[in-house]
């Protein structure tokens, strides 16, 4: 067993993953490594789901009776247990959408629809980067398409990070908005975003960041970062599926309009026309995601028990391990920064002319799991020249034995197709 | 079909034992399947009558595609993409298998190459559907991995329309 410094006690919280135990074709054990596509589910989350359909099931918000006021407790608790993970000033800050998809769409069509001084229209600018998952890029290029606002972005460098060397150049005095990742989820990159937030700021830009994989391995303090909005998901950070969240600044959030209208987010509606719920009521149009909610609140319950910093020290020492593994493999190229410095436990790599989907088929049948194809983020494959990658991504539960059953399959690969 | 042990020509004999779950890889890495994929048969873009550009959006997987007729004769398949040794040897033997067919018979090769590949495994090809077939029974085992199909019928499902635009017909869609 290799002991490295830093990591966390896996064989206790693997305990807490059922999934974890399966096995997968003929009995081989599963090893999972496809955490930036979404993670697995501790028992403490699938029990708050449970539980909560089992005795609490109720809508929100409406309803006088015993199960409507624990269903709405529960759901407004975990908007409390959210925004103390954040640390957002204020928990009417926190808004529920269904993905960080969502939380990104909503920003834009805001924006499109809002007065000044936040307008994005004809004459101003929209920034985004190369690296940007294409949920951080296809709102920002319909926004443009139907405003006439101009697209632009900062390019990458060599090494898989972005290219700041003409920050001012790319931010000007038009740019109305600047959005993009903190966490590359394809090549793992950290991006330094305090040039970019001061150069917004100086001309008076809003920020919006992508914290999906970010929120996820590490800690996340919305009022450190000094953006307006930040996305995330729920279910890439141990949470269920159908449940985003979306933090902006409680005032843009009551000077913006609404996107989606309907139920629960109005004040008071005649035939003629609407007052709108303050927020974070005003854009959470419909029923929402009540047991995602609940579900997403136990899964920030059992981050904080282990605490985001810990998690955050046990990837960069698997990273570590994992990128000198890689590097023996001859013919292995990783995509994106190349040592563990300054980037998360996504790895995304190329082996010699073998495309990906074949590496990952023969991968699968040892039962490792990764993902191959373009991630999302089309540009930065066409960036780097090649058509698709292979990507492991760890999270708190890996474990070393996982960094070398991945090494060990890819020699196999490199075998079966030599 | 190509022996089961035709696998241990890749050199991974030794690897074998200890990775006995890649025996059922096997049916879809077919001995012929990687030939093809190495040694691709009419690779690169010759003169034609319609080209259509397909891609796998899930994947990337891409192909650009001529075809060329003579009468009622398919003349030339010519091509070039990237992708997947499914993809690429797809190709390949697709070239094989429908230039110099007439149109009638190269379309029923389409179609039964396309009821195989949409078998789900459950489809154990007989002799008949061999001698139409050929090399492209070898893609039966593919159809058990449905991430997979896609892969295989790209330049299928390409060939089909450039065949379409060529002869002024409406693409099927």
């Amino acid at each position: 067993m290799t002991q490295i410094p830093g990591l966390l006690d896996t064989e206790a919280i693997r305990k807490d993953f059922p999934i974890l135990g399966r096995t997968v074709h003929d009995g081989d054990g599963l090893v999972y490594l496809d955490n930036a596509a979404t993670s697995q589910k501790p028992r403490q989350v699938l029990d708050a789901l449970h539980e909560y359909y089992e005795r609490h099931n109720a809508n929100v918000h409406r309803g006088v009776h015993v199960l409507a006021e624990e269903a709405t407790a529960l759901y407004e608790g975990a908007r409390d247990k959210v925004a103390a993970f954040v640390n957002a000033p204020c928990r009417d800050e926190v808004v529920f959408t269904k993905n960080a998809s969502e939380s990104l769409n909503l920003v834009a069509n805001m924006l499109g629809w809002a007065d000044e001084p936040y307008r994005v229209e004809a004459g101003t600018e929209i920034v985004i980067t190369e690296m940007e998952h294409h949920s951080n890029i296809v709102p920002w290029q319909l926004l443009a398409q139907r405003t006439g606002a101009e697209l632009k972005w900062f390019g990458l460098t060599d090494d898989g990070r972005l290219d700041l060397s003409a920050v001012e150049e790319v931010i000007t005095e038009r740019t109305k908005v600047v959005s993009f990742t903190l966490v590359s989820n394809i090549m793992g990159t950290f991006n330094p975003i305090e040039a970019i937030v001061r150069r917004a700021q100086e001309v008076g830009a809003l920020v919006v960041v992508d914290a999906s994989q970010a929120a996820p391995h590490m800690p996340l303090d919305v009022q450190a970062l000094q953006a307006d909005f930040v996305a995330f998901t729920g279910h890439k950070m141990c949470g269920p599926t159908g449940i985003g969240v979306l933090w902006g600044r409680q005032e843009l959030l009551d000077d913006l309009p609404p996107f989606l209208g309907g139920g629960e987010m109005i004040e008071t509606v005649t035939m003629h026309s609407s007052t709108y719920a303050p927020a974070p009521h005003k854009f959470e149009a419909g029923t929402p995601p009540i047991a995602e909610a609940v579900g997403l609140g136990a899964a920030v319950d059992y981050l904080s028990s282990i605490g985001m910093d810990r998690v955050q020290e046990h990837e960069h020492a698997l990273t570590e391990y994992a990128v000198a593994r890689l590097k023996e493999i001859p013919e292995l190229r990783i995509i994106g920064p190349t040592t563990a410095e300054e980037r998360g436990a996504t790895i995304s790599f190329t082996l010699g002319d073998i495309h990906p989907h074949d590496v990952g088929q023969v991968l699968d049948e040892q039962g490792i799991a990764v993902r191959v194809g373009h991630h999302c983020a089309r540009p930065v494959c066409l960036r780097y020249g090649i058509p698709a990658t292979t990507r492991a991504s760890f999270y708190l539960y890996s474990t070393p034995a996982e960094v070398d059953a991945l090494a060990d399959g890819l020699v196999h690969v490199r075998n079966f197709f030599g | 079909m190509p022996s089961p042990t035709g696998w241990c020509t890749y050199g991974i004999s030794s690897a074998r034992r200890r990775w006995d779950g890649l025996v059922k890889l096997d049916s879809m890495y077919q001995e012929v399947i990687l030939d093809h994929y190495k040694n691709p048969h009419g690779r690169g873009l010759r003169e034609g009558d319609a080209e259509v550009h397909h891609v796998n959006p899930t994947c990337g997987d891409e192909i650009t595609l001529r075809v060329r007729y003579e009468g009622g004769t398919v003349a030339d398949v010519s091509y070039e993409g990237q992708g997947c040794s499914i993809s690429q040897a797809s190709a390949s033997v697709l070239n094989d298998l429908l230039v110099g067919k007439e149109l009638a018979d190269a379309q029923q090769i389409q179609e039964t190459f396309l009821e195989l590949m949409q078998s789900k495994g459950q489809l154990e090809p007989d002799d008949a559907m061999e001698d139409v077939l050929e090399d492209a029974v070898a893609f039966a085992g593919v159809s058990k991995y449905p991430a997979r199909v896609k892969c295989a019928l790209l330049s299928w499902m390409a060939w089909k329309d450039a065949t379409a635009q060529a002869l002024g017909t409406e693409p099927a869609e």
